[in-house]
């Protein structure tokens, strides 16, 4: 039989879990975010409540026990939402608490799992931080809308924040229903209603203001004239912008 | 503005300028100041890539393709028939601006064909970037074209306003040059140059002493090469290449395969390929020369003046040299690491981390990802089961070969002969 703690999928919410798991010393658990849950009638199920305190007790412990380098990879690898991420990072941080080095031993499979999914948190997180494309709105806030595979946006803010310092801007993850919205001083977290017409070329006139659309022509126009035609390689131009990001950039709009 | 007139121009200008090969827009260190706008202290990013594969990461245009020099081998060149435009200096300003605000681009490459004069061109160039910096606040990344022959005092006032200082020495040998590029001297390429080579060694010098000393070129400066445009060996490529890196601490050497452009007969006829998978192993071993630990003369040298097509220039050298394996990766250290065939440098970095906390075995270094492909006939691990048989090179060879396969497979066969047939050229 095994005991699965059933947390809100947070972070704070993954680490309450992970204090219980050391306060109660479950013989076998998992650790399941609620979105994922599977009923399994020879599973006892644990409902964890998000607890700021013991959420920040175990981060301490992490940080000064095994390092501020491996809580920064623990932290990333959450966001891979990959499903096997609670288990690995509960073996990591067990691993690290008894001593053992979860940065850099290689030849350890979790270590390397652990690696793997920063890997692609952070490649995902660099996507972002190249494929944003802003437009301006008549309100005079700079808007992107993006669908990450994982949830970036939290590594995306201090990228942005130093880069746009005087403007605002608003980047919105359509698939998470989130955004972070910098006001000129701080960047924080917002939930909006966006309207669905506000990609329709038809509302743009509605919503950006008149330049944008002369801009976002003049950059579709560079793109073209930019590529080497005799040089052609769709197959390197595909790997390295992937279909499914296409629908939020500029360029490749019809 | 005049969106219609600037549509136009930009097509133009970004169409002339699309050969330059560099859009590198990393390792400069202006982070934002002032709430300003752009912050380049960071790696550099890829916005897009175009459909031939390459990265857009700067706005790369020319200030004008009105041109006085005459090179066969340039677009711009005053005899060609094309449509000419100028931009001024306040429509780049506005267009660099407008495109970094809306995260379309890392900075600005401008380059610009030659009117005039050297120092007439190149004063527009600098007052370029010194708009974006002091009017605009602007922290991205500038890369400017050292025009050759400008003079010392422009070369002086251009690496304070850009990261990034380049000339291009277009053909890898003097003789070449002469042949296709009658109204340029070398000595005008390797002026500016020299002078940005010790501006920076001065700032590095007065930046110890002196916290304040103005930033000068941070990401230093780089060049390019056009190859197959004029039959030179890899070996006269590598060497011109290896030269720069040594005598001006480039950053980088871009190597640019010709792409036909003019009905010349100094030149590759129009519809010859372009020497992509040539192209491709002379980055390789750019790269063995500046993160792997190669010297030039064990890649290429007088028994050797050409590259190997079929595979890559550390299996090439590796087969060369079987002396030097099999290496334990158990024991051995970072250099010889790094000459095992299919074994990167992030992977010798792995294994040297993971060997400390135990013994690797076949099944370890498959996980950290090394090609085991290749890698297999040339290394020793802590398992019984390693390759017994002393076999030759060439055997490994067509033994790796038979169980890989390239992107490049369909080109070997009949670019083989061509390269073979002008391999008689001596090395200096």
């Amino acid at each position: 039989m095994i005991d699965q703690y059933i947390y809100d999928g947070t972070f704070e919410g993954f680490l309450t879990a992970v204090f219980e798991v050391y306060d109660r010393k479950p013989t076998r658990v998992k650790i399941v975010s609620e979105r994922l849950v599977t009923v399994n009638f020879f599973d006892e199920e644990h409902t964890i409540y998000t607890d700021q305190a013991k959420s920040d007790r175990v981060w301490k412990g992490i940080e000064y026990r095994i390092g501020k380098k491996a809580g920064n990879l623990i932290y990333k690898a959450f966001l891979s939402e990959q499903s096997d991420r609670e288990q690995v990072l509960l073996r990591i941080i067990k691993k690290g608490f008894k001593g053992e080095n979860v940065t850099d031993n290689f030849a350890d499979i979790d270590v390397l799992r652990l690696t793997n999914l920063v890997k692609i948190v952070g490649r995902e997180k660099h996507r972002m931080d190249a494929f944003i494309r802003f437009r301006l709105t008549k309100d005079n806030v700079y808007f992107a809308e993006v669908e990450p595979d994982f949830d970036t946006l939290p590594l995306n803010a201090i990228h942005f924040k130093n880069r746009y310092a005087d403007q605002k801007w608003l980047i919105y993850d359509r698939c998470r229903n989130y955004g972070i919205f910098y006001d000129l001083k701080t960047v924080n977290y917002v939930q909006l209603e966006i309207s669905n017409d506000i990609n329709s070329s038809l509302a743009a006139p509605f919503y950006f203001t008149h330049d944008e659309m002369h801009y976002q022509d003049l950059w579709k126009n560079y793109f073209k004239s930019t590529n080497i035609p005799s040089r052609k390689n769709m197959r390197l131009h595909l790997q390295h912008v992937p279909k499914r990001y296409w629908k939020y950039l500029s360029e490749k709009q019809p | 503005m005049n969106f219609e007139r600037i549509k136009e121009k930009l097509n133009i200008l970004a169409d002339a300028a699309k050969y330059d090969v560099s859009c590198s827009s990393s390792g400069s260190k202006r982070a934002n100041k002032n709430k300003g706008l752009g912050d380049s202290s960071g790696m550099g990013i890829c916005h897009t890539y175009t459909e031939d594969g390459r990265c857009v990461s700067l706005l790369k245009i020319l200030l004008t393709n009105h041109c006085i020099f005459d090179c066969a081998y340039c677009v711009t060149r005053k005899s060609n028939d094309v449509k000419r435009a100028a931009f001024k200096v306040q429509e780049v300003v506005n267009l660099t601006i407008n495109f970094y605000r809306r995260n379309y681009i890392e900075g600005l490459f401008l380059s610009s064909g030659i009117f005039k004069n050297a120092d007439y061109t190149m004063e527009r160039l600098v007052l370029v970037a010194k708009k974006l910096r002091l009017e605009e606040n602007f922290n991205g990344y500038i890369h400017l074209k050292s025009i050759p022959g400008a003079s010392d005092e422009l070369m002086r006032e251009a690496g304070l306003y850009a990261d990034r200082l380049s000339v291009n020495i277009e053909i890898p040998t003097e003789q070449g040059l002469k042949l296709l590029a009658p109204d340029k001297k070398r000595e005008d390429f390797i002026k500016p140059m020299r002078k940005v080579k010790n501006e920076i060694i001065q700032y590095k010098s007065e930046k110890k002493l002196i916290k304040s000393t103005p930033i000068y070129a941070p990401a230093g400066q780089s060049t390019q090469m056009i190859i197959g445009a004029t039959g030179e060996t890899d070996a006269q490529i590598m060497y011109t290449s290896a030269y720069f890196y040594k005598e001006f601490q480039m950053k980088r050497v871009y190597y640019s395969g010709y792409i036909p452009i003019s009905h010349d007969e100094r030149l590759p006829s129009i519809g010859t390929d372009v020497p992509m998978l040539r192209e491709n192993r002379l980055y390789q071993t750019d790269w063995l020369l500046r993160f792997y630990g190669f010297s030039i003369q064990e890649l290429l040298n007088k028994e050797h003046p050409n590259l190997e097509t079929d595979i890559d220039p550390k299996l090439s050298w590796a087969l060369r040299n079987l002396q030097h394996f099999p290496v334990d990766v158990n024991y051995a250290d970072r250099r010889l690491l790094a000459r095992i065939p299919g074994v990167g440098m992030r992977s010798v970095d792995k294994i040297i981390n993971a060997r400390r906390y135990r013994k690797l075995g076949w099944e370890h270094l498959k996980a950290i990802g090394i090609s085991m492909n290749r890698a297999q006939y040339f290394l020793v691990c802590a398992s019984s089961q390693f390759e017994t048989k002393d076999r030759t090179a060439a055997q490994l060879k067509s033994l790796i070969m038979g169980t890989s396969s390239s992107k490049w497979r369909g080109a070997y066969s009949s670019q083989l002969n061509l390269f073979e047939s002008n391999a008689n050229v001596t090395v200096s």
